[in-house]
């Protein structure tokens, strides 16, 4: 069961992409882009997660208990704020397609082709 | 490329790459178990060295203080894309749009009760955004989260139903000054520690007692800084997109 959350993570990656490349509406491909992103957070906390470890808050625990590592948790929390915006930055980019091409749909796109 | 070609040809590569990627995982260690020194030499030392109680904060605002910049400056570009990329749009139509009398961009259905409820929702919101600022380095929090809190409180007018009326509160010109000036306050402070201990972002403010409001050095300056930057980044992102609507409502536009 230890490799769980990393099959889990390795799941939602190639599932995300396969999301990407099948997509018929560009939102739906930004928000699987959302979920290949969502696996490295997966991963990112499993690695450091430790067995009965408490949150790195040192506040009120005795100086040797276990503590996960933050190192990790803090590439995850920024990751998160990042991602919502750059997510934005995708859709208005879905927002501008849709006011040049009339569709959401990526094979409409047809001027990209030329 | 067709279509079929083209998810015949993820088929294959997705199969490949999972494989490459179970291999690849086999050869972390066993989940539960993680042995990073890094990780936990800070998680150790940290409170004897920074004075902050959450080991997290403390890495986000001064041990990797240098890392939070780059991204900090990661989410400034990418809402100055959005603020760009939506731009070109408003000069077409936004004044057409207000002299057809569009007043108000209401919800459908927004009832007494919803309204009551945001409007008692938004002190709230604004008091746990503060306090999670605040006591980054106290509790779990600090600016980035505190941040996006700070913004749901404006967005709470939204749900009761008065666009306009969030934009009295959130104006556009002061939601972009606090994106702006968060980020340039972060940059600023690192400039302090280049100034006064001669490293750029290091800290050079006295650590104070452990557990205290104001302890940890710069991480309190660093965690507002993020904060305001966050909070104007996310109110400036939904103004640009609640625009779109409202640019767009007299023909049916560009709503899905």
């Amino acid at each position: 069961m230890s490799f769980l959350p990393y099959g889990v993570a390795a799941w939602l990656f190639v599932i995300g992409l396969w999301g990407v490349v099948s997509s018929r509406n560009l939102v739906r491909t930004v928000l699987c882009l959302t979920i290949v992103q969502s696996s490295t957070y997966l991963l990112l906390l499993g690695i450091g997660y430790r067995t009965g470890a408490t949150a790195p808050i040192v506040a009120d625990v005795p100086a040797t208990s276990k503590l996960v590592d933050p190192v990790v948790q803090v590439l995850v929390l920024t990751d998160v704020v990042i991602e919502a915006t750059v997510t934005a930055l995708l859709l208005a980019l879905v927002v501008q397609a849709h006011k040049r091409f009339g569709s959401v749909d990526p094979a409409d796109l047809r001027q990209l082709q030329d | 490329m067709s279509r079929p070609v083209r998810l015949g040809l993820f088929v294959v590569s997705g199969c490949g790459l999972a494989t490459v990627l179970v291999l690849a995982f086999i050869g972390l260690p066993d989940f539960g178990s993680a042995h990073e020194l890094y990780g936990a030499v800070v998680d150790y030392t940290e409170n004897g060295l920074r004075h902050a109680t959450d080991v997290v904060t403390a890495l986000n605002f001064d041990i990797r203080a240098f890392d939070t910049l780059g991204e900090e400056f990661i989410l400034f570009a990418s809402v100055s894309g959005v603020v760009l990329l939506l731009r070109q749009l408003r000069g077409e139509d936004e004044d057409a749009g207000q002299q057809k009398g569009i007043q108000e961009h209401a919800f459908a259905g927004a009832s007494d009760g919803l309204r009551l409820a945001s409007l008692v929702l938004i002190p709230v919101i604004m008091a746990f955004g503060a306090y999670l600022v605040f006591h980054g380095q106290l509790t779990p929090g600090g600016g980035f989260q505190g941040g996006i809190v700070l913004a749901a409180g404006p967005v709470a007018i939204l749900i009761a139903g008065r666009y306009l009326a969030m934009k009295a509160v959130a104006p556009k010109r002061l939601v972009e000054s606090a994106d702006a000036i968060g980020a340039a306050a972060y940059a600023l402070i690192g400039l302090g520690g280049l100034i006064f201990v001669g490293v750029y972002l290091k800290n050079p403010m006295p650590l104070g007692t452990p557990g205290h409001l104001l302890s940890a050095g710069m991480m309190p300056l660093n965690s507002v800084a993020v904060g305001l930057e966050v909070a104007g980044a996310f109110l400036v992102t939904w103004s640009e997109f609640l625009d779109q609507t409202l640019i767009n409502s007299p023909g049916g536009g560009a709503g899905e």
